[in-house]
């Protein structure tokens, strides 16, 4: 089995930090605001591997530091301290210990992003097809014929009719919005595909049609991905391992069915069996 | 019985307990199960409700994760593995190649094909979908389910269909360990008799079994062994013990 990432003791506290900002806060304190110094410790000594074709779920409410973890990998944010590893053509990425120019190429030829506000993964200002075009451009594809055919087949691979590719993303609908961010975010065919609150606030039944492209691109291209989400239904669906956060911490790791019927956790009990 | 070959699984007082937070309690589910299973047969769970038997099945495939005990799996290359303490990777990877559980209930999703639900086991081994069709036909005909109800969601099955669908699932995999929480719970005579033959050509193949069964008459015609769960005596007490 190959490994995809590794994450070691990843921390992230947005404020000035204080030397008891970690010893003052996190689940048994019931907050992950720290008292002395009133710094928001989002993230805690996360750790966590990834293998290829893997699908982890990270679960928790808001604030729990789920996304935290997910934008520090993907460089939206800077973390405190920790360390990750990202392993890919027998190479290994130091990603926090890496230039910009690095890392931005990491973004663009190896890992794929798909944000719950598609706003935040489109480029509202160009057409469906162009914001596959720019990715694309981004990963040294720049013949026009073979971007417009690549563009074409992924949008045809995501459902998005062909002949509206070149429309604005603000006409399409939100699912389809979702739809285009995921067929940006594969364009490249990334080895990491991070997915962040993606099926939030669709229709059930779009939301379905999602999961179930995601299911068949693990599938089909052995994509390792990170899904990260507050709804057990995704985790039931996608995820084969899922770790659960509350303030900064992961409580509880495991298989995602023995996550859902044998809760170790009192906060993770609590919020399985508040299922609908 | 023949038992000089060695056992694929080997389970060493097991304990399962809840422990319920909200509550505040501890709920006992298994207590000091001990039980071998060999390869090409049948060990039969029985007891009354309660015993902790489906417990001991979910130990196994670690959708509990066990107390207390042991729980040794000898893999196909011969490497001795605690389930109960495993990494998890290497439990998905069994879960993928050797292990196989069927349930009580099917869980499936509402809008896939019966054939695409049996046929998942082998889609994530890696074969090829046409072949993985041709497998899941020649099984689901030899479980007596319609052709008609193939290639739809087993949603509005009967509870009988249903049951067939779960088990093919577990079948087709071919898998060396199968667990099986009451498999012909719900079928009538002519269904549990063609269950019943699979089950006895399973055998014939090799694959080594663990089955609750309540009716005592399929125990004495499958069962190779009996293992008899009591259900668990008071919380209280067994805490005294672990103490």
């Amino acid at each position: 089995m190959d490994k995809v990432l590794e994450v070691n003791n990843l921390s992230k506290v947005y404020g000035q930090g204080c030397a008891a900002c970690f010893e003052l806060t996190g689940p048994e304190h019931d907050t992950n605001i720290c008292p002395k110094c009133g710094s928001v410790v989002a993230a805690h000594n996360v750790s966590f591997d990834l293998y290829k074709g893997e699908i982890l779920g990270i679960m928790g409410e808001s604030g729990s530091g789920k996304s935290t973890a997910v934008k520090c990998l993907y460089f939206d944010q800077k973390p405190t301290s920790g360390r990750a590893s990202f392993f890919n053509d027998e190479k290994q990425y130091d990603l926090f210990n890496m230039n910009a120019a690095h890392q931005r190429h990491l973004m663009n030829h190896k890992f794929g992003m798909v944000y719950q506000n598609p706003h935040l993964g489109l480029n509202f200002d160009i057409s469906a097809g162009g914001n596959i075009a720019e990715r694309l451009l981004m990963s040294e594809v720049d013949h026009y014929g073979e971007i417009r055919k690549r563009a074409t087949d992924l949008l045809k691979r995501t459902e998005v009719l062909a002949e509206r590719m070149d429309e604005l993303p603000k006409n399409f609908s939100g699912g389809m919005q979702q739809r285009v961010q995921i067929a940006k975010a594969l364009a490249i065919n990334p080895p990491l595909l991070f997915l962040d609150e993606v099926t939030t606030g669709l229709d059930l039944s779009v939301q379905a049609a999602i999961l179930d492209l995601i299911l068949e691109i693990q599938q089909e291209n052995q994509t390792a991905m990170i899904v990260v989400t507050h709804d057990l239904g995704v985790i039931r669906l996608l995820a084969g391992r899922t770790l659960v956060m509350k303030y900064g911490r992961i409580i509880e790791n495991g298989l995602t069915d023995q996550i859902l019927e044998d809760p170790q956790h009192a906060y993770t009990q609590r919020l399985v069996a508040s299922a609908l | 019985m023949n038992n000089t070959e060695q056992p694929i699984l080997r389970v060493e007082n097991y304990g399962k307990y809840f422990q319920l937070h909200e509550q505040g309690k501890i709920i006992p589910s298994s207590h000091d199960v001990n039980l071998d299973v060999y390869p090409g047969q049948l060990t039969a769970l029985i007891g009354p409700t309660g015993a902790g038997k489906s417990t001991v099945l979910k130990g196994i495939y670690r959708s509990y994760l066990p107390t207390s005990g042991r729980l040794l799996f000898r893999t196909k290359d011969n490497v001795e593995i605690d389930l109960a303490q495993a990494d998890e990777h290497l439990i998905l990877e069994l879960r993928r190649t050797e292990i196989a559980f069927v349930t009580q209930f099917l869980h499936a999703l509402p809008r896939q094909a019966t054939q695409d639900i049996v046929a998942q086991p082998l889609i994530r081994r890696g074969m090829d979908y046409s072949q993985a069709l041709n497998i899941v036909h020649e099984t689901l005909s030899a479980m007596n389910l319609p052709k008609a109800l193939w290639s739809i969601s087993p949603a509005t099955f009967s509870g009988g269909e249903k049951q067939r669908v779960n088990l093919a699932r577990g079948l087709v995999s071919r898998p060396r360990l199968l667990l099986l929480d009451e498999p012909t719970a719900s079928l009538d005579p002519v269904t549990t008799e063609k269950v019943i033959g699979l089950i006895e050509n399973l055998k014939n193949e090799g694959v080594a079994m663990l089955a609750i069964f309540h009716q005592p008459e399929l125990v004495e015609r499958l069962a190779d062994s009996v293992v008899k769960l009591n259900p668990p005596i008071v919380a209280e007490q067994i805490l005294k013990e672990i103490a």
